[in-house]
């Protein structure tokens, strides 16, 4: 990094942003709880009750860094490392709750695809109302109009309100109206995550583009791939705190060899330090082949067993759930699974117990790469998730089949986000 | 006071478009269309006219209790769709609020300024029913611009309250259509405010409602007093001080909209 300070665009100091967590809150707050809040709050002072910290959740917390003019830095971590609370923080739309970022330069911010759409209105209506959300002055819609809807591809059906386009046509319009911001500085979240894959690759496209162009660029990613291609510094979130920053190669790789990236076991030892509230905690999730031999590496073929442990506290008639959801390392949600339904034999009693749910995924159905698995417990009813641990544990599968697996013989790339084996009935008839 | 104003004129495109957004949509797949802007005060007016129109001494004499209600639901409809809509306008765009910065404060205040339009069909209307019942406006109609001006001032300082203590309390999303009906009956909208009893007229005279409605009245009808400037001076600073108050809390908790809303 060069100590040059007049092309710094972008300073970040001691960025922090807490949230208050906890006791679940009606999200809709009632004038009167808080009514009784304020009537108790000089007697818990006389009381001196302490104030109980704990209820603070620090999303983002003493983060430094510093983006020169025309960076293209990307922005890794697990699910709920702070990334997304990063750019929120960056992007004004809320306030820090310590530290500062200076920006110098005109700011687009693109957390979502198709920002101020408004479904009734038609794409050109959206194009300028979009364009106008994003910070475009009325004359920039409109010498880029042109451009903007033959990026889209939309053009027939640029007066059809926008609520009888397909997902994917959205989501090309919304992202070609912010490719055609110019800002100084932009911030992007996982806009690659959505749309085909042909798409995909005009995004990036775009985006390698403006980087080239000068722009300073900050990319919130789940793509590995994505952010190697893109980017030529990385910073690594993991609880809030910058971990690790640098070369994306050296990131990357210190993410995925990383405790955080890749471990098929955890245990939480002291309760006290585990997920959860009074009702629920986790003990432990484990990820092991039926066969027996390492998590960490999965045959294909192998049935794998996911067993979630938790401690429950007095539930009453509330029954607890164990809820698993697999992600690839693309950010794609494979599938979620849960053992409500009694499909556990642990509703007996109401008391205070150990419960063990586990999940038997069938061979020859996940894809081959990384899986990451993130576990909650909830109950239904309001459904309320008391305890929940993201990507907490991950494996590789990795395909060794020889001609018994789904792919038979061929050793090309195959492609999807799951491999299950199908029943085929194959019928020959003569031709008439 | 340090209330962003130059912020607010950098995105002026924005409260455009945003004024543009509300009027293209609200009446998007709706049979009538714009007709509803005419329809829902000329409703009220037969409603009025059937129940009170009877009534002595509750209009002056003179002038038909038709147009007597209508000069007065005229405003009266700007002011209260605007309250409704700047009350409802934060929460509405939720999704705006979270993803993309903008001073908060355009959406009540472009939200007020989409019924803009509808004044302007129902002004329309009532200057027919006007000619219709034989009256010509005359000089003193140039008062209606000061007068519609206070009205959405009123609004405005209402809305901007109303629209920030929403986002963490849908409380407000109950009161508002209360406290409009309530608002409506300390208005002279269907009644003259000479039967306000005169001990109790400062009261009712701190209303900028009652302001403006007595003005349209005489701007428009040459009946009554000529506005009361006093009452008029006076509610406008309540006004104006309720509208500061508000801008400088909607500033205290705009940082936290997204999080909380």
């Amino acid at each position: 990094m060069s100590s040059d300070v007049s092309d710094v665009a972008v300073t970040v100091e001691g960025l922090g942003k807490r949230y208050l967590i906890g006791r679940q809150r009606d999200p809709y707050g009632r004038l009167t709880e808080s009514l009784w809040g304020a009537m108790r709050a000089p007697i818990d002072r006389i009381r001196r009750k302490p104030r109980e910290t704990s209820e603070w959740f620090w999303a983002l917390n003493d983060v430094s860094f510093e983006l020169h003019q025309g960076d293209v830095v990307g922005v890794i971590g697990r699910n709920g490392a702070g990334k997304s609370t990063l750019l929120k923080v960056l992007s004004r739309i809320t306030e820090p709750s310590a530290g500062t970022a200076t920006l110098r330069g005109r700011v687009g911010s693109l957390l979502e695809v198709g920002t101020g759409f408004h479904p009734e209105l038609t794409g050109r209506e959206n194009i300028l109302l979009s364009g106008a959300v994003l910070g475009m002055r009325r004359g920039e819609v409109n010498r880029k109009f042109d451009e903007i809807v033959d990026f889209a591809g939309i053009g027939p059906f640029l007066d059809t309100p926008v609520k009888r386009y397909s997902s994917g046509m959205q989501v090309r319009l919304g992202f070609a109206v912010a490719a055609h911001l110019e800002p100084e500085i932009l911030f992007i979240d996982e806009v690659l995550a959505v749309g085909d894959a042909e798409f995909q690759k005009k995004c990036l496209g775009k985006m390698s583009e403006l980087g080239e162009g000068g722009r300073t660029i900050l990319f919130v990613s789940h793509s590995m791939p994505a952010v190697l291609r893109l980017c030529r510094r990385a910073v690594l979130l993991d609880h809030g705190r910058a971990v690790s920053a640098g070369p994306t190669h050296d990131v990357v790789r210190a993410y995925l060899e990383s405790d955080l990236g890749r471990t098929s076991e955890r245990r939480w030892d002291d309760p006290s330090q585990a997920p959860g509230d009074d009702l629920a905690w986790l003990k432990s999730i484990r990820v092991a082949p039926v066969g027996g031999g390492s998590g960490e590496e999965i045959d294909i073929r192998e049935p794998i067993d996911v067993e979630v442990e938790y401690w429950t506290g007095v539930l009453g008639t509330a029954r607890p759930s164990a809820n698993l959801a697999f992600y690839n390392d693309e950010g794609v949600c494979l599938f979620i699974s849960n053992d409500w339904e009694g499909r556990s034999a642990h509703d007996a009693s109401g008391g205070p117990s150990v419960v063990r749910s586990t999940c038997r995924i069938p061979g020859n159905f996940l894809a081959e790469g990384r899986v990451i698995v993130t576990v909650a417990v909830s109950t239904f009813n309001p459904p309320v998730a008391h305890a929940i641990e993201r990507d907490a544990v991950a494996f590789q599968i990795v395909d060794r089949s020889e001609g018994d697996g789904v792919r038979g013989d061929t050793v090309n790339e195959w492609p999807g986000v799951v491999r299950p084996l199908l029943e085929w009935r194959t019928e020959t008839r003569p031709r008439a | 006071m340090g209330l962003g104003l130059s912020e607010l004129w950098q995105f002026r495109d924005l409260a455009y478009f945003l004024v543009w957004r509300d009027l293209k949509v609200r009446y998007k797949q709706t049979a009538f269309g714009a007709l509803w802007a005419i329809i829902q005060p000329l409703m009220l007016m037969v409603v009025f006219t059937l129940f009170l129109g009877r009534m002595s001494g509750i209009a002056p004499a003179g002038i038909p209790y038709p147009l007597f209600a209508f000069v007065g639901l005229v405003p009266w409809t700007l002011f209260s769709q605007s309250l409704i809509g700047s009350s409802d306008s934060l929460v509405r765009s939720a999704n705006l609020i979270q993803k993309v910065y903008f001073p908060r404060l355009l959406l009540p205040a472009s939200a007020i300024g989409s019924y803009l339009l509808d004044f302007v069909l129902a002004m329309g209307v009532l200057f027919l029913l006007m000619l219709w019942f034989g009256f010509l406006p005359s000089l003193t109609v140039l008062w209606l611009v000061p007068l519609t001006g206070l009205a959405l001032l009123t609004s405005l300082a209402v809305g901007v309250w109303l629209s920030a203590v929403n986002v963490r309390y849908r409380d407000v999303r109950f009161a508002v259509p209360f406290l409009v009906q309530l608002w409506l009956f300390a208005s002279p909208v269907a009644y003259s405010a000479q039967i306000v009893p005169t001990e109790w007229l400062w009261l009712y005279q701190l209303n900028p409602m009652a302001g403006v409605i007595e003005g349209f009245r005489w701007a428009l009808l040459g009946q009554g007093a000529p506005p009361p400037v006093g009452a008029i001076v006076v509610s406008t600073v309540v006004t104006v001080v309720v509208l500061v108050l508000g801008l400088e809390y909607f500033r205290r908790v705009e940082q936290t909209f997204a999080d909380v809303i």
